[in-house]
């Protein structure tokens, strides 16, 4: 029996990797996109392109624009002498922000009243919009302090002193390149399973598979062992990438990261095998993939938070394996959360593909047309 | 046999080989019913979850409160926090118990007042904030201080408005954030979703065609007929056209009545971009079934490089100018930037000829492109 086995784990790999096209699938585009991903996939903002509009003549704004211009955020990317021309830029986006410093500047300054900037910003992108509104404040506020210190002017009651733990750096690359580990594991493993039975019942010899000795319990190993195994070996070698290429810090405990990883594999195995045994044709099992990968991708908090989302989608959530994967790479990568701090993001995994896999099963001898 | 030589020059027998050809398409799309779920449930579905799931507004951030002195100066500055709508301030007793419930998650900041926070704020002193944010997610920490920053200039405001006394900011900032002042992330992320989504339609119901023709022997049989490449490709073009058409109209409907994404352009401008988007995003579809032979592989091939790439690299969440140059190159064969482009200045900024034009020429060039490489690629006698 374990020979008949072995034959039969062959031929599903064989089934996999036999063609040219399909191996290159597998390994070069996640490969490819791990790369572009990593770097693309950033809220952090680099020269944004900033027009100036200066009313005023003194020296303080000549000095306030050269923080920002110098900031390595920003970039310039035109001056502006009419109020009319800040739609010019912003409208079609040649600029983000705008810089407007009125005729009272200096004046304001010299007789030591608050003086005004304001800053117009394109509002498409609200997130964007946000982030540099956050850096132009960053800017002013130590405008403010320079100038405080040099004019002696009396110092602000309290000062905010912000520290962020885990990334000091807030370098949200540490955030999104450990999610990419989740993110191409999932598609990978999708790949290799979701279309594998589908194809097998559209050219009937899944019907063959069935009168053979070997029970579903059989067929479902040698259906799900590839998958699980492609989904291993991309997912070891995408985490090797992000400690070694993109310099991800790695401080927690590898055994607790590879019980995630274990477990992940599984549990989406588990639902690209129950799609494919319920889909008649590979059309369908296609579809059945794409609803299920980008709901995950959404709602596991790979790019946006799971707590800015309504009740009700929260607990949706609960469903996606990558949502507590996303949770284990993070803590474990970041925090150097322990083994035993995880078991809540362990066992719904369990959970899901231990479901899933029986279904899957369940539906092979059910399911004949 | 080359077909092309054998086609008969009477444009009535073409009138009819094209009908016929179109006639069977429809009746395959009727037979199983997976296209039409394609073209409109699937945007329905993820409309939903993309509408109401993804959002970036960092409201109600549980923000952990430690006085290690609480009176009246301490309590004058969490009033602040207390009155944003940002933040639900939780209250702790010490550091530790705060630092606890941040490392358990269950709060995302710090902010702490030190034992001396009255009387070197009362003596001008400028006392220390200690704010510790979780970095983790970095860009909700970052917005979380940005709004910690807001809290703490508008209390110094308050200071000099009620004690009458010199302001210690030289410099205040005032913010206009033009096309949507109230920041609502919706406004901007249910245009652009329309684009991913759009893509993976358009993808996903050309990709199997051709391959599953492969797959069953029928396109042999179709190379024995007098039909020509120009005529298969419109053949399956036109009926995967009206049904991605279909499924744009019902996602612009449901980002207007649903999710109140206001619409400030035209519709027409919707309309004929939507249409050379959607060509080319089906002639991507023709071209993966065509190259990829059977149906397994051109499924694969159409997860991998529609879904994602369209989520990371269109601009639709992540801001393309802050990519690496290198990356940004990428970005250009992405269909769906150009698409985002145009529909997010079309719902929330209106007619702007200057982004709708060059993003237009480049979605028609793109279709131009994907369908005269799917024509020349498509297979006219056996290999």
């Amino acid at each position: 029996m374990l020979y008949a086995m072995l034959g039969l784990l062959k031929k599903e790999f064989l089934a996999l990797l036999r063609d040219k096209k399909s191996r290159f699938v597998l390994i070069g585009p996640p490969l490819i996109q791990l790369l572009v991903f990593g770097y693309a996939a950033t809220y952090d903002l680099n020269r944004v392109p900033i027009a100036i509009y200066n009313e005023d003549s003194g020296s303080a704004s000549r000095e306030l624009i050269a923080r920002f211009t110098g900031a390595k955020a920003f970039r310039e990317v035109g001056r502006i002498t009419r109020q009319s021309d800040i739609a010019e830029f912003i409208n079609p986006k040649k600029a983000l922000l705008v810089l407007h410093i009125g005729r009272e500047f200096s004046r304001d300054l010299s007789k030591r009243k608050s003086a005004s900037i304001q800053l117009i910003v394109d509002g498409r992108n609200s997130n964007t919009a946000l982030i540099t509104l956050n850096y132009a404040q960053t800017i002013l506020a130590d405008f403010n302090r320079t100038w405080a210190e040099q004019q002696r002017l009396a110092k602000p009651p309290a000062r905010l002193e912000i520290r962020a733990w885990f990334n000091p750096n807030l370098n949200s690359q540490w955030f999104i390149v450990p999610g990419i580990v989740g993110l191409l594991t999932l598609v990978v493993t999708m790949l290799v399973t979701a279309l594998s039975v589908a194809r097998e019942r559209e050219q009937g010899t899944f019907d063959q598979l069935l009168v053979t000795p070997f029970t579903p319990l059989e067929i479902l190993i040698g259906k799900a062992l590839p998958g699980v195994l492609i989904g291993l070996i991309e997912s070891s070698f995408i985490v090797l990438m992000a400690v070694y290429w993109f310099h991800v810090p790695f401080v927690g405990d590898v055994a607790a990261l590879y019980l995630g990883i274990v477990l992940f594999v599984v549990s989406t195995v588990g639902v690209g095998l129950m799609i494919s045994s319920l889909a008649t044709t590979q059309q369908q099992g296609l579809l059945g993939a794409f609803l299920f990968i980008v709901p995950s991708i959404i709602l596991s908090g790979f790019a946006t938070p799971i707590a800015n989302m309504p009740e009700a989608m929260q607990t949706l959530t609960l469903l996606i394996p990558l949502r507590y994967f996303l949770v284990i790479v993070r803590g474990v990568m970041l925090e150097g959360i322990p083994l035993s701090l995880l078991s809540d993001q362990y066992w719904p995994m369990a959970v899901i593909g231990f479901a899933t896999l029986g279904l899957a099963a369940w539906m092979f001898r059910r399911r004949l047309y | 046999m080359n077909a092309e030589q054998s086609v008969s020059p009477d444009p009535s027998a073409r009138r009819l080989r094209l009908s016929g050809l179109l006639r069977k398409e429809f009746l395959q799309i009727r037979r199983d019913p997976s296209s039409i779920a394609i073209a409109f449930l699937l945007p329905i579905v993820l409309l939903i979850i993309f509408g109401y799931g993804v959002s970036l507004d960092a409201k109600h951030e549980r923000v952990g409160l430690v006085a290690e002195n609480p009176g009246p100066e301490t309590a004058d500055f969490f009033s602040g926090l207390q009155r944003s709508e940002y933040f639900q301030p939780v209250t702790f007793s010490d550091q530790r118990a705060a630092q606890k419930a941040l490392d358990r998650r269950q709060i995302s900041a710090i902010v702490r007042l030190r034992s001396d926070f009255s009387r070197q704020a009362l003596n001008g002193q400028s006392a220390p904030i200690d704010v510790v944010v979780d970095g983790v997610d970095a860009n909700t920490a970052r917005l979380v201080s940005g709004y910690l920053q807001g809290v703490w200039a508008g209390w110094l405001q308050r200071r000099v408005d009620e004690r009458a006394g010199a302001s210690t900011q030289a410099v205040l900032m005032q913010q206009r954030i033009w096309f949507n002042p109230a920041v609502r992330s919706r406004d901007y992320l249910v245009p652009g979703l329309i684009a991913v989504i759009m893509t993976l339609t358009g993808a996903l119901l050309t990709a199997m065609v051709v391959a599953r023709e492969w797959d069953r022997g029928t396109l042999e049989a179709l190379m024995a007929t007098p039909v020509s490449v120009g005529e298969v490709l419109i053949g399956k073009l036109v009926p995967y056209y009206l049904l991605g058409m279909g499924g744009m109209a019902l996602s612009i409907g449901m980002a207007i009545f649903l999710f109140e994404v206001p619409l400030r352009g035209s519709l027409w401008v919707l309309f004929v971009t939507g249409s050379l988007f959607l060509l080319a995003a089906l002639g991507m579809g023709l071209l993966i079934s065509i190259i990829a032979q059977n149906q397994f592989v051109a499924g694969q091939v159409a997860i991998i490089t529609t879904y994602l790439p369209a989520f990371i690299l269109s601009g639709f969440i992540f801001d393309i100018d802050s990519m690496p140059v290198a990356v940004q190159s990428f970005t250009y064969l992405i269909a769906a930037r150009y698409f985002v482009a145009i529909l997010q200045t079309v719902f929330l900024a209106g007619d702007v000829w200057a982004v709708i034009v060059p993003n237009a020429l480049a979605l028609a060039l793109m279709a131009l492109v994907f369908l005269l490489l799917a024509a020349r690629r498509m297979p006219r006698r056996l290999g």
